[in-house]
């Protein structure tokens, strides 16, 4: 499955560690049960499981908004604690699901220069890196816009912009297909597939796992349930069923 | 999108159209608010009050005709005045004191003063507000109101309600389209069954969205305050043209009070 284990010295430092992971939310429900995850450097990878299998828990720890019970986090070599979380969540940028959650600044410019700003970065290099930030997901030129006057799909991809212009050690996307339409969908996965960047990606959409990302964790029940090229999860029907995990209708993973 | 109508740059903001647009916000806000206090301060009871009301009115209809805001958008501002107009016509019935006879009714010539000088003075200090919000992105009105030194916790939270009041809105009318999907009519008391829990739907979903756009923040360095880009220094031709308005308005004031 995973590459052969080695002794940690001789390899060089991941963009993500997770080990041994456990968290239970304060009303006692246990959402996590030891979690093992290493992605290197300039990796894809995308974070697959059914609802409720703890993919969202998972999330909100990379980047310190919920602290581990057990185990450790860490981001380029820099544990994920109260000291460092400033430098954690620039390192760790995350996208969530709905771009109106994203976006929350009167202008897209002004929202992709919140984060540089709270890195107390100067004005001309905010500026540079918001135009830089933009023309990466192909919206440059709607930085005076305000969010609400874009489509569905375009504010996806500003959503997108919001953190790369953190110039984060590991982009994470949630759920980054959902209620796209195809062409929003296609034009979404050539932005996300010309980043020079390591990416995590959490989705239910297996056919946008497959396209993106050669390799696909199954997450369930709080573990790591299965690990591996995307290409050889999805061609194992058991493992699917196991998990509630589902392809689409007509579509053969070994055939496209 | 509805909903941008009522806030946003659409209503009548044109590309810079007017001298009016082109002041910083902050010496528009203080001055309108300046207004105003000169307008509140007027003695209702004053023989010279109605012309001091009329001085008042010529000085704001100026300014809204330097701005360009057509007289429609004046209209449509005085609309949030509705409550005050309800309750001064209701003064000259409940007040006490000596009658006159105006249309056959006995009304009290008090309650008719005080009315009166309610309705006048609501009437320009909304008119005043109309012509700066008319003239003013709302955006810009925000960064004005943070340079005021207004408490930034105050400003991101009206920040947030120009941010979601179409996305609310959104959610709004969608569910008011599934309502009415299934046959629902809103037309009687019992409705009011149906729609106080929808209100307290909208209500959590809103509760629970502004928890996942604070983790949003959070999660791109939030640590207080709403970064704002650089703000050059607004220069003293502006303050004093802005501040024109009510200085006008005090010296008519003081003319009325000095004379009368």
């Amino acid at each position: 499955m995973s590459a052969p284990p080695s002794s940690p010295s001789d390899r060089p430092v991941p963009s993500l560690l997770v080990e041994d992971l456990a968290f239970a939310y304060p009303d006692g429900h246990q959402a996590l049960f030891g979690v093992d995850l290493r992605i290197e450097r300039g990796e894809r990878v995308a974070l697959l499981g059914p609802n409720g299998a703890g993919k969202t828990t998972l999330v909100l720890h990379l980047n310190g908004i919920l602290q581990a019970g057990r185990g450790r986090v860490e981001v380029a070599g820099l544990p994920v604690a109260k000291p460092a979380l400033r430098e954690i969540r620039r390192r760790v940028g995350i996208v969530f699901q709905d771009p109106d959650d994203q976006l929350f600044m009167p202008t897209v410019g002004e929202d992709v220069a919140f984060g540089p700003r709270n890195l107390g970065l100067p004005e001309a290099e905010v500026a540079a890196r918001v135009a830089e930030a933009l023309d990466r997901v192909g919206m440059a030129g709607v930085a005076d816009r305000p969010p609400h006057h874009l489509s569905f799909g375009q504010r996806r991809r500003v959503a997108v912009a919001t953190v790369l212009s953190m110039h984060p050690e590991i982009l994470v996307l949630d759920e980054p297909s959902s209620n796209l339409d195809p062409a929003g969908r296609r034009e979404l996965a050539e932005v996300l597939d010309a980043l020079p960047v390591t990416l995590l990606m959490v989705t239910h959409d297996l056919p946008y796992a497959l396209q993106l990302c050669p390799r696909s964790v199954v997450l369930d029940r709080g573990t790591v349930v299965a690990d591996g090229p995307t290409r050889a999860l999805l061609a194992d029907a058991d493992l699917l069923t196991a998990h509630r995990l589902e392809l689409p209708y007509g579509f053969d993973p070994t055939r496209t | 999108m509805a909903a941008v109508g009522l806030l946003g740059p659409g209503t009548g903001t044109g590309s810079g159209a007017s001298p009016v647009h082109r002041l910083a916000a902050h010496p528009k806000l203080v001055a309108v608010l300046a207004f105003a206090l000169v307008v509140v301060a007027t003695p209702v009871h004053a023989a010279w009050a109605p012309a001091a009301y009329a001085g008042y009115l010529l000085l704001v209809l100026t300014a809204a005709a330097v701005a360009r805001v057509r007289p429609a958008r004046l209209a449509r501002g005085l609309l949030v005045e509705l409550p005050f107009v309800a309750f001064a016509l209701l003064l000259p019935f409940v007040s006490r004191g000596p009658r006159v006879e105006v249309l056959g009714l006995a009304l009290s010539a008090d309650g008719l003063a005080v009315g009166g000088g309610i309705l006048a003075k609501a009437t320009l200090s909304v008119l005043a507000a109309t012509v700066l919000a008319a003239t003013t992105e709302p955006r810009a009105l925000l960064r004005g109101l943070e340079r005021l030194r207004l408490p930034p916790l105050l400003v991101q939270i009206l920040s947030f309600m120009i941010r979601y009041a179409d996305v609310v809105a959104g959610e709004l009318r969608r569910m008011r389209v599934a309502r009415e999907s299934r046959g629902f009519r809103g037309r009687h008391l019992g409705a009011l069954r149906v729609l106080g829990p929808a209100v307290g739907a909208l209500f959590v979903r809103s509760f629970e969205r502004g928890e996942r756009v604070h983790l949003a923040m959070l999660s791109r360095g939030y640590a207080g305050r709403l970064p704002g880009g650089s703000s050059e220094a607004v220069p003293a031709r502006q303050w004093w043209t802005a501040l024109a308005l009510p200085l006008g308005a005090a010296a008519a004031l003081l003319t009325g009070a000095l004379l009368g």
